[in-house]
């Protein structure tokens, strides 16, 4: 009776699966049971703070929350958890910054649209592909047109730009941007002219040997001294040189890579048929290197996305620096776990969503090429 | 006729690249001429002075975190120095504490319990997908709203947690410790003496001695023994609460451990995951050879597997440890006084020499990054495999 189980429980697959990754000896056996304590303890403990136990935007008398002292872990301290309201009273600075309130619906229009313009690059097996690449060289002059203004549209200034909009912005823009700039800079770096080659290879160096806020900070106090009168670039601008710049260099650094995994062959072969430098460079030499350093491009691209927390020093308001405003503010200070799990969250969201696309390239690279 | 020889010209490679780099020097040399004039310009029309006379100027401000004496009457180059060392302090701590639990990490990656390995990866995925600055700032404001000094944290016997840091004894070293220092570098030698001599008596016998062993006890005890011999030369001052403010002992302040904490967890994160590949880089067939010859399984870890892997870790590692060290620059946001929150911030500031500051900042950098890699290349060449080039 007893053996007929267990032949039985060793054919079910779901038996042998929790032998053999749980349950393999008596020390996993312990790791298992620590493990499972621990999860249960970290799991309650934050289901209860974020969820169960919190506030939304009524506390548990039913008053709508104004202020952190209506929080009901204000009112009765240490029997509730986090208090949601602060997100919900802030929503729009978190998304918009200072962008006024009756313009809202142009940027949230372009939020809309930024799917659209980046579905054709990401994806090849799309219906319609061309004209979601035409409509990604457009995207930049229509959302500059809706976000700035311009005619018919009344102007808003960059100063009242914030939150996920610069956050978006800055990293949008400075990877598009960067784009270009590294594939000439990965280009000079492996070219036979020792000139351009040393200017591209002090460049990139140099780029990466600094901390990126010695770039913004000299972005912003130095570049209106290097600039003739009248040519003041906002804060933002500034911002983006920096960040596009840095970008650059690492980016350039990817692709460097995958141009050295390019058989010289290719390049000989492209040559031997009569082809000039930039024909091969861009029919035969960068449609190959492109594709192999796509998962380093975007790992750097998850990078440069966090950096963009780093404006925040410089006096921007990105997400964080709303956040930080946020808990500056006497009605909602000291809720800083709420705030900075908020952004945390949506930091996440973003990175976690590029390093999965990555690894679907990854693999569907693999696939190709086998 | 005039028309053939720029032709020609054009059509020759050498010809042609000469001419392309003539024309990227002066297209280059132009504009670094019409940047470094509008940029004297501009100083001039500002009014403000250029040089590095400043550094000799006294600074006016006070910098808490100081590993060498610093008051505000001391110049800006001594709070560059300060500020140096600050960065150097918490780079080499941060390196450090990343890199152990790094190791851990990665190994828990890698480990046969299905709980232990996701447990692992949640942590990787959570902590490197989130800004570092962020971290800091989060762990900073925890730090920040810690119970305030006298209702103190009591970790062990004399280490206190508040809000203003983390109070704990202060050693104070009493005549006759230098003996102590000495048999603990004599020990060091001996142990080297000891495994060199065990090594070859092993090569020539074929018998395992306890090499490790034997050492560990050696240097652990040789200075214990001593300690104990010279009357125990050193006092631990405990920092005792008096009125409002502890007494005594040493303060480690919550934007350094913010720093510290913010840094390591992010960092580590990554080096879990070189460390995970290096390790899985390592052929499968080299364990069971290994284990083949009747290796125990923490020697085919200690001979086989990690000096294999250790050649596949240590590239990406180095830049993780460069990565670390520029990311040590955002001590401004929370106020850690840093070679650009103290002299690239308050000095820039003070004296307005935007250029001359930000340029010794850089450089120092630029110094740094290539000093680390210089060391770590050094290290990597002494694991790369020898003699099969």
């Amino acid at each position: 009776m007893s053996t007929s189980i267990v032949n039985n429980l060793s054919h079910n697959k779901y038996y042998n699966w929790i032998v053999k990754n749980l349950f393999s000896s008596w020390v996993n056996s312990i790791f298992t049971i620590i493990a499972l304590i621990f999860i249960y303890e970290v799991g309650s403990f934050f289901l209860n703070w974020a969820i169960f136990e919190a506030d939304f935007r009524y506390n548990f008398q039913g008053e709508l929350i104004t202020d952190r002292i209506l929080c009901s872990k204000n009112i009765v301290p240490g029997e509730y958890g986090a208090c949601w309201a602060i997100i919900y009273v802030r929503w729009d600075q978190f998304m918009y910054g200072f962008y006024p309130v009756e313009e809202l619906w142009r940027v949230n229009l372009t939020f809309a649209l930024l799917p659209l313009a980046i579905i054709g690059v990401l994806f090849d097996k799309i219906p319609f592909r061309r004209y979601f690449i035409y409509f990604t060289f457009a995207y930049p002059f229509i959302a500059y047109f809706m976000l700035y203004g311009g005619p018919g549209l009344s102007t808003v200034g960059t100063n009242k730009w914030g939150g996920l909009l610069v956050t978006l912005f800055l990293g949008v823009t400075g990877i598009a941007l960067a784009f270009p700039l590294s594939i000439l800079l990965a280009l000079g770096r492996r070219s036979k002219l020792p000139i351009i080659k040393s200017i591209c290879v002090v460049f990139i160096e140099f780029i990466r040997g600094v901390p990126l806020i010695t770039l913004l900070f000299t972005a912003n106090v130095m570049l209106p001294l290097f600039l003739p009168e009248g040519v003041n670039p906002d804060n933002l601008l500034r911002a983006l040189v920096a960040v596009t710049l840095f970008q650059a260099a690492y980016m350039a650094e990817a692709i460097r890579g995958g141009l050295q995994a390019i058989p010289r062959g290719q390049t000989e072969a492209a040559q031997s048929l009569g082809l000039s430098y930039w024909q091969t460079t861009r029919k035969i030499v960068l449609p190959q290197a492109l594709k192999i350093a796509i998962p380093p491009i975007v790992n750097t691209c998850i990078g440069l996305f966090k950096d963009t927390s780093l404006v925040l020093i410089i006096g921007l308001f990105d997400l964080l620096g709303i956040g930080r405003a946020a808990l500056a503010d006497m009605t909602w200070t000291k809720l800083y776990y709420e705030v900075y799990v908020f952004i945390s969250l949506i930091f996440f969201i973003f990175c976690f969503g590029m390093s999965r696309y990555s690894l679907y390239l990854e693999k569907k690279l693999k696939t190709d090429n086998s | 006729m005039s028309t053939n020889v720029f032709r020609r010209l054009l059509f020759d490679e050498k010809s042609r690249s000469l001419i392309v780099q003539a024309f990227v020097i002066g297209v280059f040399a132009v504009f670094i001429y019409l940047l470094v004039q509008q940029t004297a310009a501009n100083l001039d029309k500002r009014g403000i002075s250029s040089g590095f006379d400043f550094l000799s100027m006294s600074a006016g401000y006070d910098i808490s975190i100081r590993l060498i004496p610093f008051t505000s009457e001391d110049t800006h180059l001594r709070a560059y120095f300060v500020g140096l060392l600050n960065t150097l302090m918490i780079a080499v701590c941060g390196c450090f504490l990343a890199t152990i639990l790094g190791f851990i990490v990665g190994v828990i990656r890698l480990s046969s319990n299905w709980l232990f390995r996701n447990i692992a990866y949640v942590y990787v995925e959570f902590t490197r997908n989130v800004p570092v600055l962020l971290q800091i700032v989060l762990y900073y404001s925890i730090l920040l709203h810690l119970p305030k000094i006298k209702q103190a944290i009591v970790l062990f016997e004399g280490f206190y947690l508040t809000n203003r840091g983390l109070y704990s004894p202060l050693p104070i070293i009493k005549d006759g410790f230098s003996i102590v220092l000495a048999s603990f570098v004599i020990a060091i030698i001996l142990s080297i003496f000891i495994k060199k001599n065990l090594k070859r008596k092993q090569e020539q016998t074929g018998k395992q001695y306890p090499i490790f062993l034997i050492n560990s006890a050696l240097i652990i005890f040789t200075p214990i023994i001593f300690y104990y011999i010279m009357g125990m030369p050193i006092d631990f001052e405990i920092p005792v609460l008096k009125g409002f403010n502890f007494k005594g002992g040493m303060v480690v302040r919550p934007e350094f451990i913010g720093m510290l904490l913010g840094l390591s967890i992010y960092t580590a994160a990554f080096i879990s995951e070189t460390v995970r590949s290096g390790i899985i880089s390592v052929s499968k067939g080299q364990r069971e050879a290994s284990q083949a010859l009747g290796l125990k399984n923490n020697l085919v870890m200690r001979l086989i597997i990690i000096p294999q892997a250790l050649r596949v870790i240590i590239p990406p590692l180095t830049s993780q440890y460069l990565n670390l060290t520029k990311n040590s620059s955002l001590g401004i946001a929370i106020g850690y006084a840093d070679l650009v929150h103290g002299f690239g911030g308050i000095s820039l500031n003070q004296t307005g020499r935007a250029i001359e500051i930000m340029l010794m900042v850089m450089v120092t950098y630029l110094t740094i990054s290539l000093i680390i890699s210089l060391f770590m290349n050094l290290y990597n060449k002494s694991v790369q495999f020898k003699g099969n080039a």
